[in-house]
């Protein structure tokens, strides 16, 4: 099982790659959510899988019986999707921002920062 | 007096809570974020001279003893760093509402401000990995909502690149503190330090300790991941380019000071390598890159970065003298760019734009905001009776010693180009003549915000002056926030510890 997710994880991390490579500002957006979610599952896959045994303390033992999943590396995940949640939900606005205002999302075509020496955007020392 | 641990946190945590709910009344947020920063400093101030005179302090949250709970610790480095960005948080908080738009400001700055100043905070007094990784995503929402505040063309082309670089650099930090997770089972910094010497795979150690660099260096703007920087730093108003040039990138350099003198030393030879040739590259980029900019807020963007590469050697050298000289100069340059960047931001006002070129005559119409623009750039250039002499001393001998030679040749090689820079920068916004008309003097600046906007660059700059006169006591605490770091032993002791004396 562990190995079907690390394979899993990986191929979803070679997509966001090739997304994230991408001049258009939305694939790179979506890159950055199949990475984040990638990095969620990689992290899942770390604590250990077992079906059919949840991580709880039985009524009559003091620890965890041998074998089960760490619960630990969930509760870091459900941290970590409620950040990422958060923050691409700004970049998403964000995104949406840059189009109404530059109408284009291709980042070649977006240089009001930093104009490109000789249109006359930033004087030549 | 543990609970002095967590001021940095608390306090600009309420300060953010207390502006939000008094959201219709300005003057009634600028009261109560000048008062937080005023009361930040007092604190951190408390928190430096306790561990001066107890050693590290830890404090057990909840009382989950450690390594089970979160730890909140803080030695000579973190109390310093904490103290030298309440002092920037304070500055800026005089600063802000003289100079921000009444949008802008009535935007939610004093919130968000606020807020940052809790990631910062956190980030320097956790103790615990995940935690760090919470703190910095608190930092990153609130910038990015600093950057883009005020939405103009400019702002939006430099958030969008800063917000999909640093996306990535978040994953990557999740990443690797997960895989730290895996590797020894717990996130406990101090507890990492000594499990991580008995993991069998120390190949997989490096592997993650690369991956900090990565994660660390995209927030530190190390060569080659600092495309951001120049491409974003320069679009907010100006008490936001202060902001984010005096504290955030000096959290990255933070975050590798500590993991890199903690938690990854098994392997120097490898990871510190690689630190200390990202660190010339980064100082050469940086000093060259300054000198082909024709706009001072580039230019000052370019020197943040080639500043993070000297900064960077002393952590890759990683003898005492180099620790030391990267802390000294930490303080300097928190202090130093938030100076400059708030000066700058005074003369664009009075000669109405940054080009370099079209700036100019300053000098004539206000000698005061030129001699302390020149005491700050020639403490950038290191020159001796200014604070950046004594830290680029330190690290340049450091690299002498430890005879990396061609690391101390572009120390020197990038302090001779920012000499040079600063020699431009400086004749051309005051010496030369005007190219059209008078530069108006300060008097041009409204009655009521002139004191604001000169004041905080006044003190920045005298404390520039006055750590370059007097470096004995801050070069005292750098030292000993130094052998802290080379001998981790008291911090793993007082955090770890803890658990027998029960709640401090």
């Amino acid at each position: 099982m562990e190995l079907v997710m690390a394979i899993a994880s990986g191929v979803m991390v070679a997509i966001a790659v090739y997304l994230l490579l991408s001049r258009h500002l939305l694939r790179l957006l979506f890159g950055v959510i199949l990475l984040s979610n990638a990095a969620n599952l990689a992290i899942f896959t770390l604590g250990g899988l077992t079906e059919g045994e949840p991580p709880l303390i039985g009524p009559d033992a003091e620890i965890l019986a041998a074998g089960t999943a760490n619960s630990l590396p969930q509760a870091l995940i459900l941290t970590a999707i409620v950040i990422g949640f958060g923050l691409l939900a700004f970049a998403l606005v964000l995104v949406y921002r840059g189009y109404t205002v530059f109408g284009t999302l291709d980042s070649d075509e977006i240089r009001a920062a930093e104009p490109v020496r000789g249109s006359g955007g930033e004087g030549a020392p | 007096m543990s609970w002095l641990v967590v001021c940095p946190i608390l306090i600009p945590l309420v300060g953010a809570a207390s502006t939000a709910l008094l959201r219709g009344s300005l003057p009634a947020q600028r009261i109560v974020t000048i008062a937080t920063m005023a009361l930040l400093t007092a604190a951190c101030a408390a928190l430096l001279w306790r561990v001066n005179q107890g050693g590290v302090v830890a404090l057990q949250l909840s009382n989950w003893e450690a390594p089970f709970g979160i730890t909140l610790a803080a030695d000579h480095l973190s109390a310093l760093l904490a103290l030298a960005a309440a002092v920037v948080g304070l500055c800026i908080a005089v600063f802000a509402p003289a100079d921000l738009e009444r949008e802008r400001e009535a935007g939610g700055f004093h919130p968000v401000f606020n807020a940052l100043l809790v990631g910062v905070g956190g980030a320097f007094v956790t103790g615990d990995l995940f935690n760090m990784y919470v703190w910095f995503e608190v930092m990153l929402i609130s910038s990015f909502v600093l950057l883009s505040l005020g939405g103009t063309r400019e702002q939006t082309d430099g958030a969008l690149k800063y917000a999909g670089i640093n996306l990535v650099a978040t994953v990557l930090l999740l990443l690797a503190v997960a895989l730290l997770y895996a590797l020894t089972g717990t996130l406990n910094m101090a507890d990492l330090s000594i499990r991580l010497k008995d993991v069998e795979n120390q190949g997989m150690v490096s592997t993650v300790a690369v991956l900090f660099i990565i994660a660390f260096g995209i927030k530190a703007a190390l060569f080659p991941l600092f495309f951001w920087l120049p491409a974003a730093y320069h679009t907010p108003a100006t008490a936001v380019q202060a902001v984010l040039a005096g504290l955030l990138t000096k959290v990255g350099v933070y975050a590798l000071l500590r993991s890199f003198t903690l938690l990854f030393t098994g392997d120097e030879g490898y990871t510190h390598g690689v630190l200390l040739g990202l660190a010339g590259f980064t100082m050469a980029a940086g000093a060259l890159g300054a000198l082909a900019m024709g706009d001072i807020r580039r230019v000052l963007g370019f020197q943040v970065v080639a500043t993070i590469g000297l900064m960077v050697m002393g952590v890759a050298l990683n003898t005492p003298l180099a620790l030391a000289g990267c802390v000294f100069y930490l303080v300097h340059d928190m202090l130093l760019k938030t100076g400059l960047f708030l000066g700058a931001g005074v003369a664009r006002r009075l000669s109405g734009g940054t080009a370099l070129a079209g700036m100019g005559g300053l000098y004539a119409a206000t000698p005061l905001l030129s001699l302390l623009m020149f005491a700050l750039l020639a403490s950038l250039a290191g020159f001796p009776p200014f604070s950046g002499f004594w830290g680029k001393l330190a690290l340049v001998r450091a690299a002498l010693e430890a005879e990396a030679w061609v690391m101390a040749g572009v120390a020197l090689a990038m302090g001779l180009l920012t000499m040079w820079l600063v020699g431009r920068v400086w004749g051309e916004m005051f010496w030369k003549a005007r190219p059209a008309g008078d530069a108006p003097g300060l008097a041009s600046l409204p009655a009521a915000g002139r004191a604001a906007l000169v004041g905080p660059v006044a003190l920045l700059a005298l404390a520039t002056l006055a750590i370059g006169l007097w470096p004995a006591p801050l070069m005292e605490i750098s030292a000993r926030a130094a052998a802290e770091l080379s001998d981790p032993a008291a911090y793993i002791q007082t955090v770890l510890g803890a658990r027998e004396g029960g709640a401090q």
